[in-house]
């Protein structure tokens, strides 16, 4: 054995153990597409939108309504409704077990989450899917969550936007689950008689039982770039037609053009054009109903205290504080400019 | 093998074979055999009732896909009278897979719209099996809001797989059209009536089975994915569709206590293939009691105990 074999292996531990040290878990991530390596404070600040090759990353629920809502009057809606296993499930685990997994690693009790808040000051009610949680699938505590959700926004006749990922109905809660698409449906439609908004946002992925109901019911239907979304799933549809699929086959892209979807929407535009539609169908001035002007700062207004927004009308972001999302601003202007 | 016998059934297959050979010999000579032929007849019964007796769910899901099931027109010709049938969607094509038109139950008006497989297999293909493209349950959908106009009850007869999962599906919004089938169901000024005769297959029943009152033959099924479908995607295996069957509790039976159903319609012996025109006239007694029930209601309640009834699943989770 050569002095180099014997001193090799020691400097391997030591580069392994030095990267332990200096590289906490989960501080990088890759880009599912693109593949390039990104630093995940890097990357929150992009609204988990790769800043390499702009591929729109899955948003955790709560991510996702903290991104889109405003900071102030956040209200959670029917946050203490908890699953029950009633056909006492079993597969190769327990249904009991998964659930306890699924809430353990996500912390939400089941796979959406709504709130009531305001949207650049104008009241609405948003419902996010936790696509963690079992694959962000139905069942009953998703479809009732959901339920109440649309009830509050026709009581309040405020509009309601839902983010949707999921892979679609819940097996384990069988029947259950299926009967979920008819009842949020069934709620959806009070809204559309009493001409009450809905507006459904198509993230990664949206299939089955959550496709095929409350998910393509929107007045809008919008989705984010680049997202799977179908009735079936792709290998479901390969097996059964024997043929390769076309290229870009159930992409948004792919919706918008067979008339699915009115629109496809980034990210960073998401909050203004969506404020922009509601304002419009519910009758409001083009500007938000906050008291902030321009659009670029309308998109990163929720991060600043309002208190601290009256202060300091005249004075430019980064001197208030935030380093947090500045850099994010800068990048939505630059986005505005990019597509103005 | 017996084809026209599941392999739970083949000792009953055995016997009838026996039969038919003895009744064979019997009008060829002159020897009587009808002591032996109404013994092994009354054997034949026996040994059907003990294994109807206890079924397990596969079972029953193989029996609600028997390949000589009735199917919905099977039920229009026992049924009703003067049927029109009623074509396309108005916006792309017809679909076979989902036929639907007015007859008369009764003598009384009513919109009936349900899946059709087909016999043969020219037949099955034309009908793809009996799951539905976008075009069929937009069909289904222009049928219903016109029997709404026309005040006419409007009974549904499921019996698919599910929705065709086909490129050409997808490009017309198969989803889309399952969703708005099962909003509109829920505020249509008319009672709607579904009986799952069949295979109830998840999204693409559900489509034309938003109801007042649910009825299930005994030997049919509903549930949110076939057995195999489940075991392959939970057990990794499409060979436990047993106990997918089993753990998804998808028989008539299970789902009446479960609270689904309103009414299970009891199947002769050996299942309604073995005796279609008992069970169709089982089905029509089950939809004229039915029929009546929702008739007495005036038109505000019946929506709202709609609306409560969709309401009600699942609800005792939160």
């Amino acid at each position: 054995m050569s002095w180099l074999d014997k001193i090799v292996p020691s400097m391997g531990r030591i580069q392994r153990k030095d990267r332990r040290a200096s590289v906490p878990d989960g501080l990088w991530r890759k880009c599912p597409k693109c593949e390039a390596v990104l630093y995940l404070p890097e990357l929150e600040k992009h609204n988990s939108v790769c800043p390499k090759c702009d591929h729109h990353l899955r948003l955790t629920a709560r991510k996702r309504l903290d991104w889109f809502l405003d900071k102030a009057g956040r209200e959670e809606i029917a946050a203490e409704i908890e699953p029950n296993d009633r056909l006492k499930f079993r597969d190769s685990k327990k249904y009991k077990d998964r659930l306890t997994a699924a809430q353990k690693d996500t912390g939400e009790k089941d796979a959406l989450v709504a709130m009531r808040g305001e949207l650049d000051g104008l009241p609405v009610v948003a419902v996010a899917f936790e696509f963690t949680f079992m694959g962000g699938s139905m069942g009953a505590v998703v479809g009732e969550k959901f339920v109440r959700a649309a009830t509050l926004a026709l009581e309040e006749n405020i509009p309601l936007v839902c983010f949707a990922a999921s892979g679609g109905a819940r097996m384990q809660e069988a029947l259950f689950s299926l009967m979920q698409m008819a009842k949020t449906s069934a709620a959806l439609e009070k809204l559309k008689q009493a001409g009450v908004p809905y507006i459904s946002v198509l993230t990664d992925p949206v299939f089955g039982g959550v496709s095929a109901s409350l998910a393509m019911l929107g007045d809008l239907n919008i989705a984010e770039p680049n997202a799977l979304i179908g009735f079936a799933g792709p290998r479901v549809i390969e097996q059964t037609v024997r043929e390769t699929l076309p290229e870009g086959f159930q992409r948004s892209e792919f919706l918008l053009e067979h008339g699915t979807v009115d629109m496809i929407v980034h990210r960073h535009e998401m909050r203004a054009r969506v404020g922009s539609v509601l304002r419009k169908l519910t009758h409001h001035d083009a500007t938000p109903v906050s008291s902030l002007s321009t659009d670029d700062t309308d998109v990163s207004e929720p991060i600043v205290e309002e208190a601290a927004l009256a202060d300091t009308a005249d004075v430019t972001f980064e001197s208030i504080e935030p380093p947090k999302k500045d850099t994010s601003s800068t990048a939505k202007s630059d986005d505005h400019t990019r597509n103005a | 093998m017996n084809p026209n016998y599941l392999d739970f059934e083949q000792p009953i297959a055995e016997l009838q074979a026996k039969i038919e050979e003895l009744r064979l010999v019997s009008s060829d000579s002159q020897v009587n055999l009808s002591d032996e032929i109404s013994r092994l007849e009354e054997k034949s019964r026996k040994l059907t009732e003990s294994i109807f007796k206890d079924l397990t769910p596969w079972q029953v899901s193989q029996l609600s896909r028997h390949p000589q099931r009735p199917y919905t027109l099977d039920y229009l010709e026992h049924i009703f009278t003067d049927f029109d049938e009623l074509h396309g969607d108005r916006n792309f094509a017809d679909d076979a897979a989902l036929v639907g038109g007015i007859a008369r139950l009764n003598d009384a008006p009513v919109m009936v719209i349900g899946h059709q497989k087909g016999r043969d297999v020219k037949e099955k293909v034309r009908r793809n099996f009996g799951m539905p493209r976008p075009e069929g349950y937009r069909k289904a959908c222009r049928l219903m809001e016109m029997a709404e106009r026309f005040k006419m009850p409007i009974l549904t007869f499921i019996d698919t797989p599910g929705a065709y999962p086909g490129i050409d599906a997808e490009e017309r919004g198969q989803s889309e059209a399952i969703a708005y089938n099962l909003a509109v169901m829920s505020r249509l000024k008319t009672p709607i009536i579904s009986t799952v005769v069949g295979e109830g297959g998840s999204g693409g029943a559900l489509a034309i089975g938003v109801c007042d009152e649910l009825q299930m033959l005994q030997y049919s099924t509903y549930s949110v994915i076939s057995p195999e479908g489940c075991a392959s995607i939970l057990w990794k295996s499409a060979t436990k569709a047993s106990d997918a069957a089993q753990a998804m509790g998808i028989t008539a039976e299970r789902l009446k206590e479960l609270g689904f159903v309103d009414s299970l319609i009891k199947e002769p012996l050996g299942g309604s293939h073995r005796h279609p025109l008992t069970t169709a006239e089982r089905v029509k007694e089950a939809l004229t009691a039915s029929l009546e029930r929702l008739q007495a209601m005036d038109t505000d309640a019946l929506l709202e105990r709609r609306y409560k009834r969709l309401m009600s699943y699942g609800a005792s989770a939160a």
